[in-house]
């Protein structure tokens, strides 16, 4: 089934086209039913093909598939070729499946939405966008889907556009992914002129050509281009206004999987990353810097999903962190893990979202255990997976993390444990605050929220009880509660489920925390569990009981340590100013002046000239003699002296 | 006996001139009109004159085509004037100067 590998993008992309054709006409619901059938039928194919390469021997486990030659340019020969091996398979088996269940969620979170069919088929696009990004053979096909994902993201965050903050919000993802994407094309461009490939396997098969300076220079540029797409420091901000989308879009699109292509690219491009322990330390720093930040943010938002957004953030610098340190299979293990666990946890936002009337405001929750219980058990699960309370999912991901840098540089480890009781701490606040303690939500004014624009159909109800979801929305938060919690037996060395050795002919043996003694590893285990649980009671102490506790809630914290505003005054004030200096200056004066100036030397010398034009027969007839005159006489005087 | 050809050409001077003089003198469109046709003749003049000493004969062949020419210029002339009379009598060129800058 190896050679049906086209099919996992093909399908969402025949969604997309009948969706953009007829979706009008299937209307609500028929259009998210095809949506998710589409999607369902890729993730179907992708099982086949997944099974297909297990009858693979381990060490060759991989197959290339040429559909056909893209770009034959004297030596830029680029090939619109698709290649499996076992990373890009576990990336395509959950952007699948979890996709095919959020779009089955959507069928009912969206439902009367007037652009419903609209949304499906943005979101089938993304899909087949992201399943291009991860199975091109070259860095090319992958960055078609870079930009596809990007550009997915960006209708998406601004669906419901009609509202401002909507439409800045995309505006201000897809600017910040522009700017990582020059340092993705840049290092592209550097790749090509090394290498004069672009295909991975060329690129591993020659890494003496490229040069160990430039090695760290292609891994710091990619790093840039990550660093906008899985939002890391400096280029993170946008995750948290791209909350502004339906939810679905934030647990699919900005959790589970596009977030997580970074993590993917520089899983690919291991072999890189391996050759320049420089640059891998940079992404460690980087990883381990913006989990911590965006985990003391995360403590003192108010919004629902603005918590879980630098949550994401959060769990990415993790990854990162994991990449940095040489563990690959680990940042695969936590990137799974978090898409389950993430993934649940948005769509539980979503239906609580959804219960309460298109309320995100934790402080106007509370108690929401009694009047969604399925919402909350499936919520609970995916709570305890991110705060890695063993034995879920979570906390053998994070652990495997925390163990290789333990191996690799204690010094970051330190941050990293910090930032997993951060972690376990802000999800009990958020657990804590919106399912426990007392009825809050009873306070909301009526009308005054106007957040999901979908749901405008449930005003009839302001005052009405928070409602469970429909079938359509809990199934889907059943089976990824279900997965987020035995995610964990992938960690199991040796068994059939077991990543590592899943991925091993991917990463080969470029892990630190082998050398670490069992002793050590058992003690790490126990702090993390420690620590988790220990900071998940704290947490769900200090905010069932209260839910304003103005001193664990500076606004340092809430203003997101004021990142925005730093760049608006670095970045935002001088651009404007220089916009203005344009349009006040350069412009009127410059520009216009050049141009007006010109049309003002015609237009004198024409002033000048049209005195000569008298309309007189006899000025132009002696005008005609003279110049006879002149002309003969010319010539009669070369006669004479020539 | 033979005239000398210098005559013959004096005379086309003489006549060209006279031409030339009116049109750059003379209001009257008429008149102006005629004097041009003198020039004309004139340098006809000058051709066969030219073709005669010279024994050439494409210098009266040329005559033909400035008389053709001449009697074309003529006719769009004509029409020109007898439109502007119908307009307006009694005018001079002066009058006539609507294509001033």
């Amino acid at each position: 089934m190896l050679h049906l590998t086209y099919l996992i993008i093909l399908l969402p992309l025949i969604g997309f086209s009948v969706l953009l054709l007829a979706g009008r006409r299937l209307g609500d619901p028929l259009a998210g039913v095809v949506a998710t059938c589409f999607v369902g039928a890729s993730f179907a194919v992708s099982v086949g093909v997944y099974l297909s390469l297990l009858q693979v021997n381990a060490p060759v486990r991989s197959y290339g598939q040429n559909l056909w030659t893209w770009i034959p340019v004297d030596r830029l020969q680029v090939h619109a070729g698709l290649y499996v091996d076992p990373l890009a398979m576990t990336m395509v088996l959950f952007i699948t499946g979890i996709s095919t269940l959020i779009h089955m969620y959507s069928i009912g979170y969206m439902k009367g939405d007037e652009d419903y069919p609209k949304f499906f088929l943005y979101m089938n696009l993304f899909v087949a966008s992201m399943l291009i990004l991860v199975l091109g053979s070259n860095l090319l096909v992958t960055f078609v889907g870079w930009e596809g994902v990007g550009t997915c993201s960006y209708w998406l965050v601004s669906f419901w556009f009609t509202r401002e903050s909507a439409a800045s919000a995309g505006k201000k993802a897809f600017v910040y992914n522009r700017i990582g994407d020059v340092g993705f094309l840049l290092a592209i461009f550097l790749v090509f002129e090394k290498v004069h490939s672009l295909e991975y396997s060329t690129i591993f098969a020659n890494l003496d050509k490229i040069g160990s300076a430039n090695i760290t220079a292609i891994c710091l540029l990619l790093l840039v281009g990550v660093m906008g797409k899985s939002a890391q420091i400096p280029l993170f901000p946008w995750l948290a206004d791209a909350m502004e989308g339906p939810t679905p879009v934030s647990a699919l699109i900005h959790a589970a999987t596009m977030v997580t292509a970074g993590v993917y690219l520089l899983c690919r491009v291991n072999p890189l990353l391996h050759a320049s322990p420089d640059a891998s330390l940079t992404i460690a720093i980087v990883g381990a810097a913006t989990a911590f930040m965006a985990a003391t943010i995360a403590c003192a938002q108010q919004d629902i999903k603005k918590v879980l957004a630098y949550s994401t953030v959060s769990q990415l610098g993790y990854m990162f962190l994991a990449i940095g340190c040489g563990a690959y299979t680990a940042a695969i293990f936590l990137m799974v893990a978090h898409a389950f666990f993430k993934g649940l946890l948005f769509l539980g936002a979503g239906s609580v979202i959804h219960g309460l009337h298109d309320e995100q405001d934790l402080k106007r929750m509370g108690n929401l255990r009694a009047y969604l219980p399925i919402t909350f058990i499936t919520f609970a699960i995916g709570w305890l997976c991110i705060a890695a309370v063993p034995p879920l999912s979570g906390f053998w991901a994070k652990g495997d993390i925390l163990d290789n840098t333990w191996a690799a540089h204690p010094a970051l480890w330190f941050v990293g444990i910090v930032t997993a009781a951060l972690t376990a701490y802000y999800m009990s606040r958020l657990t804590g605050l919106a399912f426990f303690g007392s009825d809050r939500w009873p306070d909301t004014p009526d009308g005054g929220h106007e957040l999901d624009a979908a749901h405008a159909h449930h005003a009839d109800g302001a005052t009405s009880e928070p409602h469970e979801s429909p079938w359509i929305m809990t199934v889907p938060l059943w089976i990824l509660a279900f997965f987020a919690a035995v995610a964990g037996v992938m960690a199991i060395s040796g068994s059939n489920f077991s990543l590592a050795n899943w991925v091993d002919p991917v990463f080969g043996s470029n892990l630190f925390a082998n050398n670490l003694s069992s002793s050590a590893l058992w003690t790490l285990a126990i702090v993390d569990a420690v620590v988790a649980i220990g900071f998940v009671v704290i947490g769900l102490r200090l905010w069932t009981t209260r839910s304003e506790r103005p001193v664990l809630e500076g606004s340092f914290l809430r203003g997101a340590w004021y990142i925005n505003e730093l760049y608006d005054t670095v970045f935002g004030r001088p651009s404007e100013r220089l916009a203005a200096f344009c349009a006040d200056v350069v412009d009127p004066k410059i520009i216009d002046g050049a141009v007006n100036g010109v049309a003002g030397a015609f237009r004198g010398s024409g002033t000048l000239l049209r005195k000569t034009q008298t309309g007189y027969v006899r000025n132009y007839v002696l005008g005609i003699t003279f110049g006879t005159v002149v002309v003969l006489g010319f010539m009669l005087t070369r006669m004479w002296w020539g | 006996m033979s005239i000398n050809a210098s005559w013959y050409l004096s005379l086309s001077v003489v006549l060209f001139a006279i031409g030339a003089l009116g049109v750059l003198v003379r209001r009257n469109v008429l008149i102006m009109f005629m004097c041009v046709e003198l020039m004309l003749n004139a340098s006809n003049l000058a051709f066969v004159t030219f073709a005669r000493t010279l024994h050439d004969i494409g210098g009266q062949v040329l005559v033909f085509f400035v008389l053709v020419v001449a009697a074309a210029e003529v006719v769009v002339g004509l029409g020109i004037v007898v439109a502007i009379f119908r307009r307006r009598a009694n005018t001079t060129a002066d009058d006539l100067h609507l294509m001033k800058g």
